[in-house]
């Protein structure tokens, strides 16, 4: 049985140059629809990471309580020196907190690729920032400082937008801000930004109070302690989370939305393969008849015949998976685009091609193999021997 | 056209085949109806039949900062402008924060005579809303969402502003009535609006008191439109506030770019799927063809010119294309109800269907070309003799 198997699907395999053009039907059709499939898929994986890579375990991010976001959050001078007398925050060699009260603002840039003017995050942050962030690292240019009109830039969103390279200045609400420095922060959410001081921030859009506070704890268990004595404290009114859950929070609509589409796409695309498959699959049949009625009268059995077809029609659709899968990873994989984000500013990410997103569109390349392959090798285990011999 | 019904007997030669490969075009067209419409919604933002004549000014620094209410007074001295009013972003919802509520403060004798002749609302509801400070007027399918009745009193939460008297994020309105816009797009838009008043609104709220999200102007002749904002910008240039003023359909073309490249990926798409099903068309039509050798010859022995080989061969190509792609963008097409589910406040235009055929046609025609040449270029005699 497996010797007659393997002699039939060598075969069939060997004889594959001869029907060229149908059997490239398959792996071009197939590599379609797995290359936009992993392509899509890679954009809400990069999104996702992007966003579960913003934030530390051991890292509080503060709102007022019912605000959902930064940018609608507010707290007071008040508010963030109560905070920072909480018990479980990490504190410096001089005893003070490690927290960085910020104001979150939206300014306009011009996007390189359109043109048009895009949200971009002006995050205002305090003398604690390179503490409270250790992933923050200078990648060019020097840290702005602070009371002058200096800020500086991540990477993402000086890729993304027009005049933040070093040196460049912004006109920002009747002022003109220096670009100091280009800066990387670990690949997350913070390298869509714009970093400044705080209090600058602050006097620059007439606005006295905070937005939110960002907290490092002495461990990822001092949170629920930490927590605790924030939300019973009758005098605030705030809502503490860990970084990476309020991160995943803002990203889950989005992403979600992504692979809808993704999916919904594909599925249609592989509708179409799937006839370009079995169109194929049954002229390979009705091409191989005579081979396959002579095999038959010699006494190889249905079942090595029917196998063959399907192995023959996996492998194509395979291949397919694979050159697609391949497509995807080398014209996309780390190409960088920016969105709307949750928080009503733009996030850059990187389109990122994922092990799993790669087995996952070979998964689906070996599903339209089968089904494409199933109804040519039933004709071609039941077609009768002395027909196919005769009319040959 | 006499040769319909001898194409038509071709092309059905090999049932399955043909239906294979129409199915595959069917399909491929299908996801060109659908992608197209989107990206024609994208990059043809409506604002309805009365939104040629609007501008928006914002807060040319940052959409999220409020300019100050007093810019009214000037705005409305421009001219060019007929009427200017102003609105806030609430950013409300109803229990749920997945139940977002476009709550709209609005000054009631600007706005709404600003929008005059965009909304069906009763006089007495109307009277009724001008009469009730806490009074809010929603739209018919948001009453209708929430299950909500006129009279009721309704809290909806702020994401943004607390209240002056109690710090509390929580407002409470009374409907005193419905309304919905009598544009099908603005309805659609409008789908989850409530009014309320301005006056109650800044009243109410702890901070920001006299400030304004944005102003929206009505300007006599849009062909003006341009001048007009210049006009309104340069009054605040050098301020501390400086204003971006611009067309609805501008701002609205802005924001969805702020989305990304739409446009981009979807014709990425597009592009994968029309190069495999080149492929897959080609191999039919030269499968086709090769089979058919010997009746091509027998064309041309009864006289047929290599010319109108050629033509036939193509004809066919075309046929087959055209009729997939037309079943195609049919049900594209019938899928337009789904899609508006999803996409809410975009206008999808069938127009955008319309280059579909285009693509048929020319996809029909570099399919069929290699095998029409080859027809062409058949010897009679060597056909025949089955020596091709």
């Amino acid at each position: 049985m497996f010797k007659q198997l393997w002699a039939v699907s060598l075969m069939s395999l060997q004889t594959l140059p001869q029907r060229i053009g149908a059997s490239s039907v398959i792996v071009i059709g197939i590599a379609g629809v797995v290359a936009v499939l992993v392509s899509v898929l890679a954009m809400g994986a990069g999104f996702r990471h992007t966003l579960a890579d913003s934030g530390r375990e051991d890292r509080a991010i503060i709102l007022r309580g019912g605000s959902d976001a930064e940018l609608n959050s507010v707290l007071t001078r008040s508010d963030i020196d109560t905070i920072g007398n909480a018990p479980g925050i990490a504190k410096d060699a001089d005893g003070k907190a490690l927290l960085s009260s910020e104001i979150i603002t939206v300014v306009n840039l011009p996007k390189k690729d359109t043109g048009t003017d895009a949200n971009v995050t002006l995050r205002g942050v305090g003398l604690k920032l390179t503490e409270v962030r250790p992933e923050l690292k200078i990648a060019a240019g020097r840290m702005f400082r602070p009371a002058v009109r200096e800020l500086i830039a991540g990477v993402g969103a000086a890729g993304q937008f027009r005049g933040l390279e070093v040196g460049s200045v912004l006109h920002l609400r009747n002022a003109d801000w220096t670009v100091t420095g280009l800066f990387t922060s670990n690949g997350d959410i913070h390298e869509s930004e714009l970093l400044a001081d705080v209090d600058t921030v602050g006097s620059s859009i007439a606005r006295s109070a905070y937005s939110s506070a960002v907290a490092l704890l002495a461990s990822p268990a001092a949170f629920t302690e930490f927590k605790d004595a924030l939300t019973t404290d009758p005098q605030l009114k705030v809502d503490a989370q860990r970084e990476p859950a309020y991160y995943a929070a803002q990203s889950k609509d989005l992403s979600k939305a992504i692979n809808v589409v993704g999916n919904t796409v594909a599925v249609i695309m592989a509708i179409g393969a799937m006839f370009g498959a079995l169109n194929s699959m049954y002229s390979a049949v009705a091409a191989r008849g005579l081979e396959i009625a002579t095999l038959r009268a010699i006494g190889f059995g249905a079942l090595p015949v029917l196998l063959s077809v399907m192995i023959e029609a996996v492998f194509l659709s395979l291949l397919g998976g694979v050159l697609g899968a391949l497509l995807a990873w080398a014209l996309f994989n780390g190409h960088s685009v920016s969105t709307l984000g949750g928080a009503f500013a733009q996030v850059v990410f990187k389109l990122t091609v994922t092990p799993t997103l790669l087995v996952t569109g070979i998964i689906w390349a070996c599903i339209i193999g089968v089904l494409g392959g199933l109804f040519p090798a039933l004709r071609a285990a039941r077609l009768p021997v002395a027909d196919a011999l005769r009319a040959a | 056209m006499k040769y319909f019904p001898f194409l038509w007997a071709t092309l059905w030669r090999k049932k399955i085949r043909t239906l294979f490969t129409l199915l595959s075009i069917v399909v491929a067209f299908l996801l060109f109806g659908v992608l197209e419409t989107v990206d024609y919604a994208f990059s043809h933002p409506s604002v309805g039949a009365s939104g040629a004549d609007l501008l928006i000014t914002t807060n040319k620094f940052s959409i999220t900062l409020p300019l100050p209410f007093s810019d009214a007074q000037q705005i409305r001295s421009v001219p060019g402008v007929t009427e200017t009013t102003w609105i806030s972003w609430f950013g409300g919802y109803y229990q749920e924060s997945k139940n977002f509520v476009f709550a709209a403060p609005v000054d009631t004798d600007s706005y709404f005579n600003l929008h005059k002749g965009d909304f069906i609302v009763s006089d007495a509801e109307m009277r009724a809303y001008r009469d009730t400070r806490t009074g809010a007027l929603v739209n018919v399918a948001l009453m209708k969402k929430f299950g909500w009745t006129v009279g009721d009193k309704v809290p909806l939460h702020s994401t943004i502003w607390t209240q002056k008297k109690d710090g509390s994020l929580d407002w409470t309105f009374d409907i005193v009535g419905t309304f919905d816009a009598k544009d099908p797009i603005q309805a659609s838009q409008q789908a989850s609006t409530l009014f309320f008043h301005y006056e109650l609104f800044d009243e109410g709220r702890s901070y920001s008191k006299g400030k304004v999200g944005w102003f929206e102007e009505r300007v006599a002749d849009p062909a003006q439109s341009a001048a007009i904002a210049n006009r309104i910008d340069a009054l605040f240039e050098n301020s501390s506030d400086e204003t971006k003023t611009q067309p609805a359909k501008d701002f609205m073309m802005a924001f969805m770019k702020q989305f990304g490249d739409i446009g981009f990926v979807l014709r990425a798409i597009l592009g994968a799927v029309f190069f495999a099903l080149l492929f897959l068309t080609g191999n039919t039509m030269m499968q086709s063809v090769r089979e058919r050798v010997p009746e091509l010859a027998v064309l041309k022995t009864l006289g047929f010119s290599d010319g109108s080989v050629l033509r036939l061969v193509i004809a066919e190509s075309l046929l087959l294309c055209v009729t997939a792609a037309l079943i195609g963008l049919a049900l594209s097409y019938g899928a337009l109800p789904i899609l508006k589910q999803g996409l809410q406040g975009v206008e999808l235009s069938p127009i955008a269907l319309l280059p579909g055929i285009g693509v048929a046609v020319l996809l029909g025609v570099i399919v069929g070309l290699p095998p029409a040449v080859r027809a062409m270029r058949l010897n009679i005699i060597a056909a025949l003799a089955d020596k091709h």
